[in-house]
């Protein structure tokens, strides 16, 4: 026992890395990644599933880790905005993000990219009210949404 | 920030007939989490209650839609996803997946359960007035048994249900044909906006109508004009044996405006929600073809 409880040890993979760490079942998956497997790519935002800034992929499932346990990554597959890039190259998500001005001040942009990717990879042709019915629960201040549905789309005529 | 867990434990059944042995040998009321899209918002605000919490995301006898006989049922485990996705939902209880569709969005869609959002009990759950509309039995499991409840029933006050310490919702049964064949349906959300928004109202509507054109069934279920979901017995009872007309459009409204009781918070007001209701009410009875 600790002053935060009981600790369990979660294995997981995170963006095809083997992880093992010690941490409260019920923390949120968000602070797992963030304070104790050190990874600060995902974002907190609004802290009650609401925003869509901490979105990440749990067996290619789109769910924001700030309303998940830390438990329920335990054997899972985890997918950050960390895991859409090569080191060397950008995703074609990512170049249109930057081309189209899809991301100014930041902080909704990786929960942006986690889950546009994975409606890319659903290989379907994208209309402007899929993309915008998908990514209903992603919430930006600073673009109007025009500019993230923009290079959404470009994005899927790159792929195509 | 992270969340304070001081004070808090997670036990992790295998099976279903563990969760029901700890359920049953446990002294204190066990927290029994699904997806944790609610009880995460009052974790992450330290509003939570402690103590041991019992998690039912891994039991997979909770999962799954079927067809068993004359009935439609839904482990409690099912994913607004799930609902949305399902062939047999979107025929015969098209409402349900109406709703479904409507709640938070696609990550939320991916965790938030039916039963979850039963068990949570918000009266402005979008779920909830589908259920009550399509006339559904929450089936309720512990190591004494299994028993159903009409859920028009399970609730018996804010947040408060008939569910006893040791009971989980194993499954919600559903009869075959309550939303389907002839009869007109309606879901209606009004919220401040399509995703992510809690309902200022949330309806759900089925009207049946005999050769005479007179209405032989009728449900009308309210969410966020009371302190639980409500169906409107009396308005359901004022409306069977006539004919839809101008007339009872408007004595209807005012039966309907008698029995609900909304109150003013943080997403709206009474009055507006008086209108809104009164509003969707008409509209689906002037909307139903050939009356």
């Amino acid at each position: 026992m600790s002053e935060e409880g009981e600790l369990t040890t979660i294995r997981c993979t995170i963006d095809g890395r083997p992880h093992e760490h010690r941490c409260h079942p019920l923390a949120s998956a968000l602070d797992f990644l963030r304070y104790v497997a050190g990874l600060t790519a995902t974002k907190e935002g609004c802290k009650e599933g609401e925003c869509g800034a901490c979105a990440i992929t749990l067996d290619g499932v789109v769910v924001n880790s700030c309303v998940v346990p830390a438990a329920h990554l335990q054997g899972r597959r985890v997918g950050t905005v960390e895991g859409l890039s090569r080191p060397d190259e950008l995703s074609a998500l990512q170049k249109a993000f930057l081309e189209c001005g899809g991301a100014q001040c930041g902080i909704c942009t990786p929960g942006m990219l986690v889950t546009g990717a994975r409606l890319l990879e659903e290989g379907e042709r994208l209309t402007e009210a899929r993309i915008r019915e998908h990514m209903a629960g992603n919430l930006c201040r600073c673009t109007g949404y025009g500019k993230i549905v923009e290079s959404l789309l470009r994005a899927s005529e790159e792929e195509r | 920030m992270r969340a304070r867990l001081a004070g808090f434990s997670l036990e992790r059944p295998g099976t279903l007939d563990e969760a029901l042995g700890m359920l049953a040998a446990s002294k204190e009321r066990l927290t029994l989490l699904a997806g944790g899209t609610d009880l995460y918002v009052y974790l992450n605000a330290g509003v939570a209650r402690p103590g041991r919490w019992l998690d039912l995301w891994g039991l997979d006898e909770l999962r799954g839609i079927h067809e068993v006989g004359d009935h439609v049922v839904l482990g409690a485990l099912t994913t607004y996803t799930e609902l949305r996705a399902s062939e047999l939902v979107r025929g015969a209880l098209p409402l349900l997946a109406q709703a479904a569709a409507t709640v938070g969005a696609v990550a939320i869609q991916n965790r938030g359960t039916l039963g979850g959002n039963i068990a949570n009990g918000s009266p402005a759950g979008d779920s909830l007035p589908p259920l009550l509309a399509y006339d559904a039995e929450i089936g309720l499991r512990s190591a004494r048994g299994r028993r159903f409840v009409p859920f028009d029933r399970f609730y018996t006050g804010y947040r408060a249900s008939v569910a006893a310490p040791d009971e989980l919702i194993e499954q919600i049964r559903i009869p075959l044909g309550a939303g389907s064949g002839s009869r007109a349906c309606r879901f209606v959300k009004v919220g401040t906006r399509a995703a992510q928004a809690i309902s200022k109202v949330v309806a759900a509507f089925v009207l049946g109508r005999g050769a005479d054109g007179s209405i032989d069934h009728c449900r009308a279920a309210f969410g966020s004009v009371a302190p639980t979901p409500v169906r409107l017995r009396r308005l359901e009872q004022h409306v069977i044996g006539k004919r839809i007309d101008p007339a009872l459009i408007r004595t209807s409204s005012d039966v309907l405006l008698s029995e609900i009781a909304p109150i003013d918070d943080i997403r709206s007001t009474a009055r507006y929600r008086r209108f809104v209701a009164r509003t969707a009410w008409q509209r689906f009875m002037e909307e139903i073809p050939g009356h």
